[in-house]
């Protein structure tokens, strides 16, 4: 609490001593280009990124310039690379779309700008207390130096053609995969939702699941995780080709049930099955549900490096997707569908009329219906878990 | 000037190599200063061996490596045997151009379409011949050992070792030996197989030993066809190098000079092969038995291949046009160009960034080329093995070896991410593949037409510019085609030398094809493919309308 209560001051002292400063930031923003690093698997976040960038030109004159990674570990080693020969300035990273442990691994090792999010207009209406996540991400204070974009949260994925009640616990979940052998897929576990699967179950196996939000140790980790293991090596072989090939992404996971050839998986974005419905990349029979316990939920990021070029222009964009025209544009689900970082309840009139109009597919859940959001456990937890799960079932 | 050429060539292309390969070994024994690494150690290599998956995955990377280079060798050989007599020639010299031109990521991504429990194959048998409601829960792409790999980069091997193989049997007297042969009662296999081959495999060894190395160190295909669980050593590389965790680029670089070791040692056995079986081909020579061929192989391998090819970019073309196409449907059910339009600029920019690339390389490997053969051509010089093995070493050193060093130098230089680092790692691809092309018809070029304008008072530029230049255009072009198509394929040197920042068809559709939707992916590779089959058609056009008029040098072949 109290550490609330410090961080709270920090952001309005800070606030005062950069309120002169934005129209200056904005006026050297004018003809910078941002070079926007992210995962770029997901074509409508790549189209929303397009469209950012379209209004932050004719806004402010800022070019945006979509580097699409595979993988957001990429950018993070380019900067690594970029300190480690000596390059503090006019780096080649503007702006990244982190979170978890690429956020940790970028903010212990000093290669974050900022603070910055007290110094963007906007940010004083994002939610920090009925979203947590915003704050905090992954355990790890994020203490100004990643601006909230957009929440994520677990839904599960079937096809009601073919599961009428679909499992709602995690041992529930081995009953039905092994009853409906090879009808189950998870992404690989190097994947953000792959990793985010043995989480989801390792909340609801473990005894105590307090732990998790502390680091792992050496001590704890074989014990809080043997019961995952336990339901994991029963698991494998009904899972989709015996658990002997994993999809890549969620994307590919979502191309498998297409194709019929999974009928349950995961998703880390609500609204994604409706999208994908409507853009005929799903059948219309998919439907989304959450577990009994509640699933995972966290934040995504962007971030400034420390030796980004266009720092000014990388804080309008920032700035740009906290107002309530980029998240009610994101929210919408014929756009991303990702869930708004912001408190709508304080938008002024025009603001909350632009998420009351948002349409809603059949396969979104409502705010209510999506039930209790599990913060995402300590990353050292993920790590370690990716790191066993690839020497248990990876030779 | 002209005599400093081929030293400036040999720099300008192995400087980087050797750079890079000096940045990949430093680090791999842990000296690195800025990054931390101020010792020499083996920390990196003691890392690498608590990989859990590392004997898996060494296991399959040599068994791609192998069977791609063994079965693509074999089915080339095959082919080629049948060439001398058959029709097949003049129809697979038409197909080739294609296939070449089809970058390695498009046609695995083909493959995959076509292949897959839920691909275009199965579509088309199900549910009538397999009673397939639903796509079989198969491994057959991705698949734990690889033969993914194999089949996809065998799709693109053989027709590249078919096109150095018809080159070289251009300068043999095949005819003659064959009807030698046949006059001792060989059939026309036997004897091409006893007589042709060792003649014709001098001149396959180092494109061989070059598929070898690929094969073993290849990026894109691994990812696109190869297992993940553990992957080949190239793709877990990458994924090493991309680590936020900075422990692992020790790693990475360490899995890269295995690599490097991989190759090495597997060339060496390869030549080990090579002495074993040539010994046993004499003793089998010597004993002179004459066996009957009873099927010839050539001609169903030959379809195969291209039908294979062929219906992998259709299935390409038709997802990228598909509105929804569910399993079993042999056809999308709703055709529409929507992908296209939503895609809109996101193709274009790709396709103008990808063609200005290699429009770059292409043309500075094209100038270093022909300074280089016109130096040889004045002064008469005769470059021996030596500097052939030189041209090659790019394509013998495995790209992740170099290329994890080079980009490291290219920070250092603040080169990284610029056109002038990209074009130039392009270069070092280009060169090599556009010198042998053009190297090959520049050689056989009739002294005598120079001699004759030079009698006639033509100094050495206008020799050039006058007679040499204008004889040349075909075999100029084609370069310029293959070129083009060399570089248009390259993943992992634009990957690394671009710094992300370079979208090109071949990075993009490498990277949708993981996750995106099948018919974005479809539009990417579509593109990735036409672009330099553009290229080659109109190389292969060009010349018969700018020489409409001169019977000679029109070119139909």
């Amino acid at each position: 609490m109290l550490r609330n209560i410090l961080a709270l001051a920090a952001i309005f002292f800070t606030t005062a001593a950069y309120a002169q400063a934005w129209p200056e930031i904005e006026a050297r923003a004018r003809g910078q280009t941002v070079y926007w690093n992210g995962w770029a698997g997901d074509e409508r976040t790549n189209a929303f990124i397009a469209w950012a960038g379209e209004q932050v030109e004719k806004r402010h004159g800022v070019k945006v310039e979509q580097v699409k990674l595979r993988d957001t570990a990429e950018a993070v080693t380019r900067v690594v690379a970029e300190k480690s020969a000596g390059r503090l300035e006019g780096g080649s990273v503007d702006l990244i779309w982190i979170n978890g442990p690429n956020f940790l691994a970028m903010k212990e090792q000093g290669l974050l700008y900022g603070p910055v999010n007290p110094r963007l207009p906007n940010y004083r209406l994002v939610d920090v207390e009925g979203k947590p996540s915003n704050a905090t991400d992954f355990t790890v204070p994020v203490d100004g130096l990643a601006v909230p974009w957009r929440l994520a949260q677990v839904v599960f994925v079937y096809d009601s053609a073919r599961i009428t009640a679909p499992p709602r616990t995690v041992p529930a979940l081995l009953a039905w995969a092994e009853a409906n052998p090879g009808r189950l897929a998870h992404p690989a576990v190097s994947n953000f939702l792959g990793a985010t699967f043995l989480k989801q179950a390792l909340y609801e196996l473990t005894p105590d699941p307090a732990v998790l939000q502390r680091p792992a140790t050496d001590a704890n980790f074989a014990a809080v995780t043997a019961p995952l293991w336990a339901w994991y090596d029963r698991l494998r072989p009904a899972l989709w080709r015996q658990g002997r090939q994993f999809p890549a992404t969620g994307a590919a996971v979502r191309q498998l049930m297409n194709d019929g050839e999974v009928d349950l998986t995961l998703s880390f974005s609500p609204s994604e099955a409706s999208t994908s419905i409507a853009n005929g990349s799903l059948p219309a029979s998919v439907r989304t549900y959450v577990m009994e316990r509640g699933t995972i939920g966290n934040t995504s990021f962007v971030a400034i490096p420390f030796n980004a070029a266009h720092k000014e222009a990388a804080m309008v964009l920032a700035n740009f997707l906290l107002s309530p025209t980029a998240q009610a544009f994101a929210q919408d689900p014929r756009n991303t569908g990702a869930l708004s970082v912001l408190d709508v309840a304080q938008l002024d009139a025009a603001g909350q009329k632009l998420f009351a109009d948002l349409p809603r597919g059949a396969a979104t859940l409502t705010n209510a219906e999506l039930g209790r959001v599990l913060p995402e456990p300590h990353p050292s937890w993920m790590t370690r878990i990716t790191t066993e799960w690839e020497k248990r079932y990876s030779r | 000037m002209l005599r400093l050429a081929p030293v400036l060539t040999l720099a300008l292309f192995l400087a980087p190599v050797a750079a890079g390969l000096l940045g990949t070994l430093l680090p791999a024994f842990h000296y690195l200063p800025a990054l931390g690494g101020a010792t020499v150690d083996l920390q990196p290599w003691r890392d690498l061996a608590d990989w859990p998956g590392l004997p898996r995955s060494l296991l399959i990377t040599v068994v791609t490596g192998f069977g791609a280079t063994i079965l693509s060798l074999l089915v080339a050989l095959f082919i080629l045997a049948r060439l001398p007599r058959g029709a097949l020639l003049r129809r697979l010299h038409s197909a080739l151009p294609p296939l070449l031109a089809t970058p390695h990521a498009a046609m695995a991504i083909g493959f995959a379409f076509l292949v897959a429990p839920s691909g275009w194959l199965a579509r088309l048998l199900s549910p009538w011949a397999t009673g397939w409601e639903r796509p079989p829960d198969l491994l057959v792409v991705q698949d734990p050992w690889g033969f993914a790999i194999i089949a996809g980069l065998v799709l693109k091997e053989v027709p590249y070792l078919l096109l150095v193989g018809l080159a070289a049997l251009g300068h043999m007297k095949v005819d003659r030996t064959l009807a030698l042969g046949a006059s001792l009662g060989y059939s026309p296999r036997t004897a091409w197989f006893r007589t042709v081959l060792p003649t014709l495999y001098t001149q396959l060894r180092l494109p061989v030993y070059a598929v070898l190395a690929f094969s073993h160190s290849v990026v894109d295909v691994a990812l696109i066809l190869g297992p993940s669980n553990p992957p080949t050593l190239g793709p877990q590389i990458l994924r090493w190098f991309s680590e936020p965790d900075l422990r692992f680029q020790f790693v990475a670089a360490a899995a890269a000079m295995l690599q490097l070791a991989l190759v090495v040692i597997g060339i060496a056995l390869w030549r080990a092969g090579e002495i074993v079986v040539a010994a046993l081909g004499r003793s089998l020579v010597r004993r002179g038995s004459r066996p009957r061929a009873i099927v010839d192989v050539a001609p169903p391998l030959a379809i195969l291949l291209v039908i294979t090819a062929g219906l992998a970019l259709l299935a390409i073309a038709l997802w990228s046009l598909a509105g929804s196409w569910r399993f079993p449907a042999a056809l999308p059910q709703v055709f529409t160009v929507d992908t296209w339009r939503s895609q809109g600029m996101g193709l274009v920019t790709p396709v103008l960034l990808t063609a200005a690339l290699a429009v770059l390389a292409t043309l500075a490997a094209l100038l270093l080329a022909l300074a280089c053969l016109e130096n040889e051509r004045r002064h008469g010089l005769h470059p021996g093995r030596g500097a052939l093995w030189l041209i090659y070493v790019p394509l013998l050193v495995p790209q992740t070896a170099f290329l994890v060093g080079m980009q490291i130098v290219l920070i250092r230089l603040r080169l990284d991410g610029t056109w002038l680092a990209l074009v130039w790692t392009h270069l070092v691809f280009v060169l090599p593949y556009l010198f042998l092309t053009l190297a090959e018809s520049w050689r056989r070029l009739d002294p005598r037409y120079a001699r004759t304008a030079a009698c006639l008072g033509a100094g050495p530029a206008r020799i050039l510019f006058a007679v040499v230049l204008p004889m040349m255009v075909r075999p100029i072009l084609a370069a310029v085609a293959v070129g083009f198509a060399v570089s248009a394929g390259l993943y992992l040197p634009t990957l690394f030398a671009g710094a992300g920042r370079f979208a090109t068809l071949t990075t993009e559709a490498v990277t949708l094809s993981g996750s995106a939707d099948r018919r974005v992916v479809g539009a990417f590779a579509l593109l990735q493919a036409a672009l330099p089959l553009a290229v080659y058609a109109v190389a292969l056009l060009l010349p018969a309308v700018l020489f409409r008029n001169r019977r000679g040098l029109r070119g139909m072949g």
